[in-house]
């Protein structure tokens, strides 16, 4: 019986509101995460589905110890990590990794390619020099690009090739787990398929775990194993892929399943009289 | 089509002086829009639809824009108008809702002030307390709850959702006759978006609003719109009504643009039909069809430029630019039981 | 915005009481000589260290002398040596010619700086605007201390059309306060002319790209009311914190030079005259003056701030 990469128990994430002329008084909490839990198999991928607001952000944060959890437990190949502090979770940073939503603010303008994708290896001390080069190099022809890309600039690419970049650079350590946190939302449609085609080879292909986070839970069932949905802090429903579109069980799965637009002229017809 | 157009644009090319050379986003663009129409332009981004949309209301006027071909609003013509003209027909007559509202609003203005500054700008004689009044009014006819709490909000004091609705409320202040939606729901969440789409559809339907929806997703197209125009590269590749695009399509763009839709009644596929590759620089296009790089159909005939022609003998409107026959078509498209495009021959 | 403003005046009690301590660390505590001595300045005897010692009990610790002074600070009993004045009878008559020069200048040079930076960014790439960007540079980079011998030289020697100094309160001769006031002005205004038409020129060209500005124009808004309702009102929000840091250092800094060249009887003749004699007093005097004057503008301005620009204001969240 194996356990899984990834473990979270009754994660919790408060923000003080303050209120107070002069001095702050704490008067109540915004209940970003609210207790959820969830664990992913290695080489697996979890879908985590919410709209905006639900929570889904914060709790990539704090299972990554980016932001301090209030309470809960996250373990990681069987270590606890809430709460450790950032020198402890330096080791463990080669291990997971993290792709965002913004193609266009979640690189650095002023760095070229090649730097962008090579300081994690450079930071973590894997390679350097003449090795580096070509490792970056060959991560980048494995995503989509070209090794000649390795001296541009962001700018010079379009939203789709720059999510490669993003893409490149979450995978240079090889990490055990990655966190996509709504890596397509920015993209044009026929790109969107672009993305989520290359993630599902990279994962064979290095052996990765997904954790797989989007507002649209069309997009997460091509990729994802399980889909665990999530509404105002809470997992309000958690299953197969499949089972979880075909029969789901919440209100508010449903109201997610029913927002997803029919590309079918005649259903949306049926569907807009029946409603 | 008997009835006269609302909004006829004929061979519209707008060019743009870059150091690289004339950057052409438009390229000889042609349709008519009939009074309670929705017509969807669809493509992804570098296609020209914005830009086309843009260009009806006169707003990419600029020292390095070239623009040439007719734009007519029941029949007055507006490439060559006078800026006065096009700002009397702007927000009154035909009005615009964009894709970001947060970028698009005034962040440092109440948002009842943006709306009655709309209305201040055509109607001198506006009471006092009227435009106030109005859009209290039509902040409720778009849904949005609280109104006359929320009228003297700031917009960062909104939802995504709420915000693109002030927006929609604003374009309709006085009542126009054309809405032109550029992309109003891709910065928002699915479910969001749903309700905008559904909102612009009572719009249409309550008001024969005519109205010109551009969007990358065919997806939200199905729900909301009767005909529709699918942009490349600066170029109309296909057009016809909504069920010739989605039951008959002619182009494998197209093709492609349908088959990459995620789609919930479909058990899931192996691997997502895509389209290979990206959009081409328009400053370096192919030579003859600019699909042809992406198409796995390409054969000895696509390095002349495709017409713009329709040769279905039972859709004369349905229009594609592809040398491929309607038979071969048929045939080609399908992959794995649904219409899609197959990954090119390496 | 209630809550803004008290927590800006809190605030700004702070930074007075830590700008007190500094005042107080770099003049008495400074290592290596005898605070007495220094504070006796240039015509010292023995028998005033000695005195100055006493009666500011150097010889007690440090937070004891530290209250000492504070008390003499706040009783009016800051006196300089030579002459015996007290320092803040002197610096509260020098006030109004100060406050004359600094608002004044302030008020023609805001007045031109955007005027300038306005036609700049309309016309921007033009020749107007090329001109234009000519003369801020040149402004910007001519010296106080060059301009105000320069224009004294031919504009009150040569042709003799304005005065050659002093000061006239407005009270007694309003005419003559003014005509002894221009070119001091012009000497303050020109450098901040040329910056402030920069600054403009700089943030109007960036608001004009802004998404907002594209709506204005598709609600048929004509070209004159996007510039002003949209674009120059969102433009002048830098110019406003701007303005104050300015307004501050003017009042605190420039004027000294300039009353200098000028002859006029402000608070900074009175810190120029001081520094000559090394007096202390009036030296700690008018730094704790200018101190407080340069926090108290900031703290208006980071108020006038948050009026403009109502993201900046606390406690507000989308809901």
């Amino acid at each position: 019986m194996s356990e899984p990469l990834l473990q979270v128990t009754d994660l919790v994430k408060h923000f003080p509101i303050k209120r107070g002329i002069l001095i702050d008084r704490e008067v109540d909490q915004v209940r970003a995460v609210d207790g959820i839990s969830f664990s992913i198999e290695p080489g697996q991928t979890l879908g985590l589905v919410g709209e905006s607001g639900s929570g889904k952000s914060t709790a990539c944060r704090a299972v990554l110890q980016l932001i301090k959890p209030s309470s809960g437990s996250v373990r990681f190949e069987g270590q606890e990590i809430a709460g450790c502090s950032r020198r402890q979770m330096r080791p463990l940073r080669r291990e997971m990794q993290m792709i965002f939503q913004d193609p266009y603010a979640s690189l650095n303008p002023r760095k070229r390619v090649g730097q962008i994708v090579g300081d994690p290896l450079k930071r973590q001390r894997v390679a350097s020099g003449g090795e580096l080069r070509k490792r970056v190099q060959e991560l980048l022809e494995r995503v989509g690009l070209a090794s000649e890309h390795y001296n541009r600039f962001p700018h010079e690419f379009s939203g789709g090739q720059r999510q490669r970049i993003g893409i490149a650079r979450a995978l240079a350590l090889r990490p055990k787990l990655v966190i996509a946190d709504e890596p397509v939302s920015a993209l044009d449609v026929s790109i969107q398929a672009q993305i989520i085609n290359l993630l599902d080879d990279l994962q064979d292909e290095f052996g990765l775990t997904y954790l797989f986070v989007a507002h649209d839970i069309g997009v997460v069932r091509h990729i994802a194993d399980r889909i665990a949905v999530m509404n105002k802090g809470e997992i309000v429903e958690e299953g197969e892929a499949d089972q979880v579109c075909e029969n789901p069980r919440h209100d508010y799965t449903k109201k997610l399943l029913s927002a997803v637009p029919v590309p079918d002229p005649r259903e949306a017809r049926e569907r807009a009289a029946k409603s | 089509m008997t009835a006269t157009p609302i909004l006829a644009v004929d061979d519209l090319r707008v060019g743009f002086a870059t150091e690289g050379g004339l950057l052409q986003a438009v390229d000889g663009v042609r349709f008519r829009l009939q009074p309670g129409e929705v017509l969807a332009i669809v493509g992804e981004s570098g296609s020209g639809k914005s830009v086309t949309a843009q260009t009806i209301m006169g707003l990419t006027r600029s020292k390095n824009a070239r623009i040439e071909g007719s734009v007519r609003f029941e029949g007055e013509e507006l490439v060559e108008a006078s800026d006065a003209t096009l700002r009397r027909l702007r927000g009154d007559r035909i009005a615009m809702v964009f894709q970001d509202p947060m970028t698009s609003f005034n962040p440092v203005q109440r948002i009842g002030r943006q709306i009655a500054e709309a209305m201040e700008a055509h109607r001198g004689d506006l009471a006092k307390g009227e435009a106030r009044a109005r859009a209290i009014e039509l902040f409720e006819a778009v849904g949005i709850p609280e109104a006359e709490r929320r009228v003297d909000d700031y917009p960062h004091e909104f939802s995504g959702g709420m915000r693109q609705r002030a927006m929609i409320a604003m374009a309709l202040a006085l009542e126009p006759e054309v809405l032109i939606a550029d992309e109003p729901t891709t910065a928002l969440d699915v479910t969001i978006q749903a309700q905008i789409l559904r909102l612009l559809e009572d719009l249409n339907r309550e008001r024969g609003l005519a109205t010109i929806l551009i969007t990358h997703d065919l997806g939200v197209v199905a729900e909301v719109a009767d005909r529709v125009l699918v942009m490349y590269a600066g170029k109309v590749v296909e057009q016809g009504t909504l069920e010739e695009i989605f039951y008959d399509p002619q182009h494998p763009y197209t093709w492609g643009l349908l088959g990459s839709l995620t789609r919930l009644d479909r058990p899931r596929p192996k691997r997502l039909p895509q389209i290979s590759g990206a959009p081409p620089s328009l400053l370096d296009l192919p030579q003859g069809c600019a699909f042809r790089p992406r198409c796995p159909h390409e054969f000895d005939k696509c390095p002349q430029v495709p017409g713009l022609e329709g040769r279905l003998a039972e859709a004369a409107e349905h229009r594609y630019r592809c040398w491929l026959t309607p038979a071969e078509k048929r045939a080609k498209r399908q992959v794995a039981g649904q219409i899609g495009l197959e990954a090119p021959a390496p | 915005m209630l809550r803004f403003i008290v927590r800006r005046l809190a605030g700004m009690v702070i930074v007075l009481f830590a700008v007190s301590i500094l005042v107080f660390l770099v003049f008495n505590v400074i290592p290596n000589s005898n605070p007495a001595e220094r504070l006796a300045g240039k015509n010292a005897t023995p028998v005033l260290v000695k005195s100055i010692e006493e009666e500011w009990g150097f010889d007690k610790s440090l937070p004891e002398q530290y209250v000492t002074m504070m008390k003499k600070v706040f009783n009016g009993e800051l006196t300089s040596y030579s002459p015996r004045i007290p320092v803040d009878e002197r610096i509260a008559e020098g006030i109004p010619a100060t406050l004359s020069l600094s608002i004044g200048a302030g008020i023609i040079w805001l007045f031109f700086g955007l005027l300038l930076g306005y036609i700049a960014a309309v016309r921007a790439g033009g020749p107007l605007d090329k001109f234009l960007t000519g003369l801020s540079i040149a402004g910007i980079s001519i010296p106080v201390f060059l301009i105000a011998p320069v224009l004294i030289y031919f504009l009150t020697y040569k042709l003799e059309i304005f005065p050659s100094g002093g000061y006239v309160p407005f009270s007694e001769e309003p005419w003559e306060w003014f005509t002894h006031l221009i070119l001091p002005w012009v000497t303050v205004a020109i450098l901040s002319i040329g910056f402030y038409s920069r600054v403009l020129r700089s943030s109007m060209l960036d608001v004009m790209n802004e998404d907002y500005v594209r709506t204005a124009r598709a609600k048929g808004l004509s070209e004159r009311q996007v510039m002003t309702r949209h674009v120059l009102r969102n433009s002048l929000i830098p110019i406003v914190t701007l303005f104050g840091l300015d307004f501050g250092a003017t009042v605190a800094g420039t004027a000294i030079i300039t009353e200098s060249f000028f002859n006029i009887e402000g608070v900074g003749l009175y810190a120029a005259e001081s520094i000559s004699k090394l007096e202390l007093p009036p030296i700690m005097g008018v730094t704790l003056y200018g101190a407080f004057f340069v926090v108290f503008v900031n703290a208006l301005v980071d108020i006038a701030y948050a009026y403009l620009d109502p993201r900046v204001r606390l406690g507000t969240a989308a809901r």
